[in-house]
């Protein structure tokens, strides 16, 4: 691992140290990293000089694998990606590829897999919540995530077997109907969310401590987020109105109504309101999507060998992490020549060094919990 | 009996007994917390804590102790071996020491030094030596610094929190822990219906004193500076972890009896009687409260799922009603003279039961703050608002006596609301953006 | 009886932590031991029935000022003093003059021990707390507040300083 990456244009001289400066190493097994990430810190005293962050702890050459994989064969390692949202993971694969052959799911589907993906939303989000206000010290928080993510997992597991890594969507469709309360059983989660979601803003949002651990920390301005490509809750915390399901349509999004949350100032706090407001809107759109799934087929009609014509898409959808993209390249055979996967994730931490420049140490790790990561995305 | 205790020790029988009796219950006692600590974050949490050891969890202390006695002993490196062993035994001897003038009742204190309060004080701040020693000790550049700060931060908040003893001392008129509590007494009302500011100072002060959350920055473990105790294992470990929790029992003592009224029931000045009895109406409550607490298990006994846990709970009731027996009995003329022994160790123990409640409460509620935002909070907010609040209720002192202002409520009210502005006003102050940092700021 | 063991207790104590104090290498100990030597002066004022004393000597002395000498030694790396040469050459010189200083001292108050003034003991002093309120706050008031105003120029003057950077 070389040690002289560039990082924000001023290549980091480990060697060279000022004369307070320390090189301190956080990870790659550290309690609030969320995952095997290495961060190598300079600091002066209590303040962050630079950040340098090691990745690679869990590559796996899942890209690799892809090419030696035919195109239903790959469908779940994308979940592997990132586990935490597995079902937004599986939803841009099907849909690329579904691109590539020039097929379109059938509307039941396409309502089924918006239903579930906001319902992974949700969870996603949860998780964050739960962890995020962990590091920070409120201990409580995450049980309650937990035990709402609790009923969500226990939907997928009735829908499609697994709790996590759920390979729910087929390319072309959906593979199983939907169970019989499926219906009922989110209108009751639905109906219960709201409250719980009221819980955890009592808990946080105005609590002094809160605000003090969060507000003002990790600013990432606007311009300095566009031009880092930074995407999802923290480019709309930063204050820019982006969001792939409104701009660029997919799945059954183009039927509902939603809100899309933008913060002010691109702190911690925003980046945390910004995220609450989302889990409330996914809400909405279930609601909206149980109401009136259409009838009709679930698969379309791809036939059992999938032989795209030669040719590359890029696809990507508003993943809770942000915007996941799926660049495939066909070449007339069984297997992709090349599924190269825009992990937001990734790119996100490299924002980490922008925000983490000037805070103290202590916030660091409040800074790492509100980007939102997870390694298995960053290193696939 | 008097008559077989030669003349030479008669004064120190009394004492010793209680001695013996605080330190060989209390590091059961302070076990017994931890799982009711452990419990009550399980209950806040959605979940059930420890199950498993005992019918719900009750034997976990006993447990826990005897897996840190038999667990490895080991020294880094490098450490100070002499200061490595001395520092636990430092916190703990301070806090046992500490004990010794605190009034769990009006018989039951093993000395009433007329400086008690601020022997317990000074013995408190002892207690800091054995976390920088341990610190030092333990050979780690992370555990020197977790242990400077957490030193700072007890050192930072003592100040407040003395100032805030201060204001309830100059209505009690004496630092004898005794004489405070009569003093309350006299009175008629506990001092914190008279000085709820100085209270509430008292009560955040004393959880940074303790290193309880939100204050215990240098002990978390998801930060980047792990503390003091890092280097400690098994039951050296256990040794510190006494202390800490023996802290929050004697700074909860503290507050109770300079602003719970100690050992008094609640209205202390009320002496109405139970009809055609000779009786006092409130001294019927301990019954009247363990009858309810009996009556609530016994109501729980046919949700058991298990007949052990049955039996469990129907044995809890009892005993609860065995306790109101107790309770009742020492209202009737024989046991007349146990009577105030025996409710005021009740009372003293139901209020510091209720402080330390909050504040396993309050661990289980909030974010912890950040170091620099925890000395700001210190120094900024509460040793300001503790000194106006010395000015302002000596003012209201001076007023009551020098003009006969004979209307204590409109005073505490008046004394209050000044201080609320203050709180506010300084709060106001706190919550402004600081002014940008220099470029290096050192540690 | 128990006075007496309990004050040659407290005596020795105070002499063995001096001694041990001024030959520890580590400079840690040192102050560990000089803690322990004004713990056993603060005892020694209790026996005086100086009580307000003793727990102020404990609250300020050793709880305040002895634990910024611990912070100080702490924060600065002193290592070095570890293998610094302890005493100077002239140690038995030095132990000969102390030793002399010591038989005059003990001799000026063994022939004149009749001039000594009798313990205080007997008569029953005023509460020591009470005391010493009245004669800071009514008959030294003046000088109380000059100190205190000196007190508030140290502070305000190593704040100062402490903020600017050298």
């Amino acid at each position: 691992m070389t040690d002289a990456l560039t990082n924000g244009g001023s290549p980091i001289e480990t060697t060279v140290l000022g004369a307070d400066e320390i090189i301190l190493n956080m990870g790659p097994q550290h309690p609030s990293t969320h995952g095997v990430l290495r961060v190598k810190l300079k600091l002066d005293g209590e303040r962050v000089l630079s950040t340098e962050c090691i990745i690679g702890y869990l590559h796996r050459g899942v890209e690799k694998i892809a090419e030696h994989r035919s195109y239903q064969q790959f469908a779940p390692y994308v979940d592997r990606m990132d586990y935490v949202a597995a079902v937004s993971n599986g939803l841009g694969y099907c849909e690329t590829v579904e691109k590539l052959l020039g097929a379109e799911a059938p509307p039941r589907a396409r309502v089924v897999r918006t239903i579930l993906t906001e319902l992974q939303r949700i969870a996603s989000h949860l998780l964050w919540l739960g962890t995020h206000a962990l590091d920070i010290g409120a201990l409580t928080p995450v049980f309650y995530c937990f035990r709402e993510r609790e009923e969500i997992l226990k939907i997928f597991e009735k829908y499609c077997g697994a709790r996590l890594t759920t390979h729910a969507f087929r390319i072309g469709g959906l593979q199983y109907e939907t169970y019989d309360e499926f219906e009922t059983d989110v209108k009751r989660f639905c109906d219960d969310f709201s409250g719980k979601v009221d819980e955890y803003e009592t808990l946080l949002t105005e609590n002094r401590i809160w605000v003090g651990r969060t507000k003002g920390v990790g600013i990432l301005s606007t311009a300095d987020a566009i031009a880092l490509g930074v995407t999802g809750p923290m480019l709309r915390a930063s204050g820019l109105k982006w969001d792939l399901r409104k701009a660029q349509p997919y799945a059954a999004y183009d039927q509902y109504e939603f809100d899309i949350p933008t913060g002010k100032n691109g702190d911690t706090y925003d980046r945390y309101l910004v995220r609450m407001e989302e889990m409330r809107q996914s809400r909405r759109i279930c609601l909206q999507a149980i109401e009136n799934i259409p009838s009709g087929p679930i698969m379309a009609k791809v036939g059992k060998v999938l032989k795209p014509p030669p040719g590359e898409v890029y696809h990507s959808i508003e993943a809770p992490k942000g915007e996941l993209g799926y660049y495939a390249v066909s070449d007339g055979t069984t297997q992709p020549y090349r599924v190269r996967v825009r992990p937001p994730s990734f790119i996100n931490l490299q924002a980490l060094d922008k925000m983490a420049r000037g805070a103290l140490v202590a916030d660091l790790v409040a800074i790492i919990g509100t980007t939102d990561i997870v390694l298995g995305e960053v290193d696939r | 009996m008097s008559h077989l205790i030669p003349p030479a020790i008669a004064p120190f029988v009394v004492p010793v007994i209680c001695g013996i009796v605080l330190v060989a219950v209390f590091p059961l006692l302070a076990g017994y917390i931890v799982l009711l600590e452990r419990k009550l974050m399980a209950d806040m949490q959605a979940r059930l804590g420890p199950m498993r050891v005992g019918p719900h969890g009750l034997l976990q202390p006993i447990a826990d102790a005897f897996k840190l006695l038999i667990k490895e002993d080991i020294i880094p490196q490098g450490a100070d071996k002499f200061m490595f062993y001395v520092a636990p035994l430092i916190s703990v001897t301070m806090a046992l020491v500490a004990f010794s003038a605190m009034p769990f009742g009006p018989v039951f204190q093993i000395a009433d030094l007329n400086v008690g309060l601020l022997f317990i004080v000074a013995v408190g701040s002892l207690g800091i030596y054995g976390i920088v020693l341990g610190g030092w000790s333990s050979n780690s550049h992370y555990s020197l610094i977790g242990a400077l700060r957490s030193a700072a931060q007890l050192v930072s908040y003592e100040t407040a929190a003395g100032l805030a003893l201060v204001s309830a001392l100059l209505l009690a008129g004496s630092l004898s822990m005794k004489d405070i509590v009569q003093a309350q007494a006299d009175q008629g009302v506990w001092f914190i219906f008279v000085v709820p500011i100085g209270f509430f100072i008292y009560f955040v002060s004393s959880i940074a004193e303790t290193n309880r959350a939100p204050f215990d920055l240098p002990e978390a473990e998801s930060e980047l500076v792990a503390g003091y105790m890092t280097e400690y294992s098994g039951f050296r470990w256990a040794l510190y972890f006494l202390a800490e929790y023996a802290n929050m029992v004697i700074v909860a003592g503290i507050a109770t009896t300079l602003f719970l009224g100690g050992w008094l029931r609640p209205f202390p000045g009320n002496h109405q009687h139970l009809i055609g009895t000779p009786f006092e109406l409130l001294d019927a409550l301990p019954s009247l409260l363990f009858l309810g607490v009996a009556l609530y298990c016994l109501s729980l006994v046919p949700r058991q799922p298990v007949q052990v846990q049955k039996l469990f709970m129907a044995g809890v009731a009892g005993a609860c009603v065995l306790l109101a027996a107790v309770m009742a009995l020492t209202l009737f003329p024989p046991f007349d003279a146990a009577r105030e022994g025996v409710h005021g160790a009740f009372w003293f123990m139901a209020k510091v039961g209720g402080y330390v409640y909050t504040f396993l409460w309050v661990r289980f509620t909030f974010p912890r703050y950040r170091f620099d935002q925890l000395m700001r909070l210190g120094w900024r907010f509460l040793i300001p608002l503790a000194l106006v609040n010395v000015l302002v209720v000596s003012a209201s002192i001076v007023v009551q006596q020098n003009w006969e202002w004979k209307h204590p409520v409109v005073s505490t009210v008046v004394t209050t609301a000044i201080m609320l502005a203050v709180a506010f006003w300084l709060a106001e102050e706190g919550a402004k953006p600081e002014p940008a940092p220099q470029p290096a700021d050192g540690e | 009886m128990i006075d007496k063991f309990l004050f040659l207790f407290f005596a020795v104590l105070m002499i063995g932590s001096a001694i041990m104090m001024v030959t520890r290498r580590n400079i840690v100990h040192s102050a560990v031991y000089l803690i322990t030597t004004l713990l056993a002066t603060a005892g020694i004022f209790l026996q005086l029935k100086a009580e307000f004393l003793f727990v102020v000597q404990i609250i300020l002395y050793v709880g305040g000022i002895m634990v910024l000498f611990i912070f100080v030694i702490m924060l600065v790396n002193l290592d070095v003093a570890i293998r610094m040469v302890q005493f100077s050459r002239q140690g038995f010189v030095a132990g000969i003059l102390a030793l002399v200083l010591a038989v005059q001292i003990f001799l000026a108050l063994w022939i004149g021990r009749a001039g000594l003034p009798a313990p205080a003991i007997h008569a029953m002093p005023p509460k020591n707390t009470e005391a010493v309120a009245e004669a800071l706050f009514q008959h030294y008031m003046l000088p109380f507040e000059i100190a205190s105003i000196l007190l508030l120029v140290a502070m305000i003057g190593a704040v100062v300083m402490a903020k600017r950077r050298v």
